[in-house]
């Protein structure tokens, strides 16, 4: 038994990786997604098992075939990186059930096994990248992840999802060769892999311009995987075409594994105080996740197709997480960090709001087809009701706690004009949202959303589940708000 | 004397510039050509260009191959091989899907010009 603990960090990444070739094996949809979840499942204990050991034992280092760190992979958990293992574990365990109606009513028969394949080998990419303490099996990991994404999207209905996945493709394979050449300098000037090491080591770099050629390709490179404003332009696209529970897994996720590997590379390798007396990376990166903020939300309230718009939310969304790790500061990095795990439950019960209503009124992401639906579908849109207040930040949400921590940082930093932005632009939140609430609730039924019934009860568990997730995250605020201050404590290295 | 001594270093690394080349000619195909075979080909160049830039610095002169033996102190050292090794598989299977992608746009839209692909899309 002591022995199967031990062994816990591969097992993480290794049970969703025999998934896969299980369910592409299985061939058959249900069969698939009976793996799918039993693996989603699996995975949420292991990751709940390290959450615990690194927080009351300590951080865990495992090596990979007995190897050392300085020629071999470590893989670490420590209190940076165990929140995100459990919420990407999280929110694959509880979206599953929500794929059983969706896939099979979105995809062809003979291809929902291969989606199944898909999607586990997208949890496993994404897991290991937050995992590994290697910065080439991050990228690894990444092109795995990514590979599989862009499959995943590619199996929308619309032909569009097709261009959207090739468009994705040239983007995603630039971002990650670029940090991959910025590893490669990283390698060249330290003469090691391993992200602990090449920390320690760059301070005695006597060039420092190799590392810093390596910062910007490895920031610009996970900037286009993160979709941070201007590089963001795959997203949206991506997000509407693509089957709705690839839209709710990546959006919950996907992301948000990229910023973490972001705030890891700041903060963890290159430290930020010699990002800061060396390049402009703070300034330029607040001055970015500011316009993202604004110009995504305002390109929200213009948009007609609800995925699409709820994917410019995430561009913006994104934006106050880059924000609050660019304030540098303890409230800063809190408000940030929260916002990862926030923002990812918020936006994965959105989406699976909508991805049930699309699923009801004939596959329409258009707001005309969503006429109504409230009335028809009652729970689901009060979800989306609730979800909504989450993103906007109305207290008792959890989308409140991360706002606050970020309204705080800024105001600490007496920057009053950035807290009124934060403060603005998630009212814009309420003029994007209230166009769907007004629409659902307050017009007549359309053709669309005439025959309407409730979500199938397999979603309404998905729905619930996250929905239920804001509001117990938001009233019991120590919970995600205590290991946001220990993370960001570790990244700034003021931990005790 | 300065001008020899820039011409040397320019010379010295010219597996960096050979390097850099491939990358921006690979970047400026993805960027500027609206065919999405060219493009995936642009971007197969790109990614090639950076298993250069990991390999040439791994060799040293006189250095011999990375095994343990009586008599040689000096080798190459062997870890940027194996890691292009993966990045390799990488391009191949990034290759492959793009190719793919693009062969299911043809048939779904019956041609593979973006700008073609986008006034469709529009008029939709």
């Amino acid at each position: 038994m002591l022995a199967l603990v031990d062994q816990l960090p591969p097992l993480l990444v290794i049970v969703p990786l025999f998934g896969a070739i299980l369910a592409a094996l299985a061939r058959k949809g249900p069969i698939a997604w009976g793996i799918a979840q039993i693996v989603a499942v699996a995975v949420l204990l292991i990751a709940a098992a390290l959450l615990v050991q690194v927080y009351y034992v300590d951080t865990i280092s495992y090596r990979i075939g007995g190897w050392a760190p300085e020629i071999g992979i470590e893989y670490r958990v420590d209190r940076i990186n165990a929140p995100i293992l459990l919420l990407v574990a999280a929110i694959a365990a509880a979206i599953v059930p929500f794929a059983f109606r969706s896939v099979a009513a979105e995809l062809p028969e003979e291809r929902q096994a291969w989606f199944y394949a898909m999607f586990l080998l997208c949890l496993t990419g994404l897991l290991g990248i937050a995992i590994t303490g290697d910065a080439f099996n991050a990228f690894v990991f990444l092109e795995i992840s990514s590979l599989s994404t862009y499959t995943l999207i590619a199996l929308g209905r619309n032909r569009r999802a097709l261009v959207a996945a090739y468009q994705y493709l040239i983007v995603g394979t630039i971002g990650a060769t670029f940090y991959v050449i910025g590893v490669g300098l990283l390698y060249i000037m330290t003469g090691t892999l391993n992200l602990g090491l090449i920390a320690e080591r760059i301070a005695e770099i006597e060039s420092a311009r190799p590392v810093l050629a390596a910062l910007a390709f490895i920031i610009v490179g996970i900037s286009l995987k993160l979709a941070l404003f201007p590089l963001h332009l795959w997203l949206p696209n991506a997000y509407a075409y693509a089957p709705s529970f690839a839209t709710i897994f990546l959006a919950a996720t996907a992301t948000k594994v990229a910023v973490y590997l972001l705030a890891r590379y700041i903060f963890g390798v290159f430290g930020i105080g010699f990002i800061s007396s060396a390049l402009p990376v703070n300034q330029v990166l607040l001055l970015l996740s500011t316009v993202a903020i604004v110009v995504a939300a305002l390109v929200a309230v213009y948009e007609d197709n609800v995925k699409r718009m709820l994917a410019y939310s995430s561009v913006g969304q994104i934006g106050y997480i880059i924000l609050g790790l660019a304030m540098a500061t303890a409230s800063g990095v809190t408000g940030g960090y929260l916002h990862i795990l926030a923002h990812g439950i918020t936006k994965g019960a959105l989406f699976a709001a909508v991805g049930a209503a699309v699923f009801r009124n004939g596959g329409s992401a258009r707001l005309g087809d969503f006429a109504g639906i409230g009335r028809r579908m009652p729970l689901t849109m009060t979800a989306f009701v609730i979800a909504g207040l989450s993103l906007v930040g109305i207290p008792g949400t959890v989308g409140f706690l991360s706002k606050w921590y970020l309204v705080l940082g800024a105001i600490e930093l007496g920057w009053w004009w950035l807290a009124a932005i934060i403060v603005l632009s998630s009212l814009l939140a309420i003029l994007y949202l209230g166009r769907v609430v007004e629409v659902a609730f307050f017009r007549e039924p359309v053709a669309a959303t005439a025959r309407a019934a409730e979500a199938p009860p397999s979603m309404l568990l998905t729905l619930g589940l996250l929905t239920a997730a804001t509001v117990v995250f938001g009233l019991r605020t120590d919970l995600l708000a205590g290991s946001a201050r220990a993370a960001a404590a570790a990244l700034l290295g003021t931990a005790p | 004397m300065n001008l020899v001594g820039t011409l040397n270093e320019f010379v010295g690394h010219y597996n960096q510039w050979i390097v850099i080349f491939l990358m921006v000619a690979g970047l400026y195909v993805v960027v500027a050509r609206g065919n999405m075979i060219k493009k995936l080909i642009g971007l197969s160049l790109f990614q090639t260009s950076v298993y250069l830039l990991y390999i040439s610095p791994g060799k040293l002169l006189g250095g011999t191959a990375p095994i343990i033996a009586e008599g040689f102190t000096v080798y190459s050292d062997p870890l940027p091989h194996v890691l292009i090794l993966t990045a390799i598989v990488v391009g191949v299977a990034t290759l492959a899907l793009g190719l793919a992608l693009v062969v299911r746009i043809n048939e779904a839209y019956g041609t593979i010009e973006e700008d073609e692909i986008f006034s469709r899309n529009d008029q939709d």
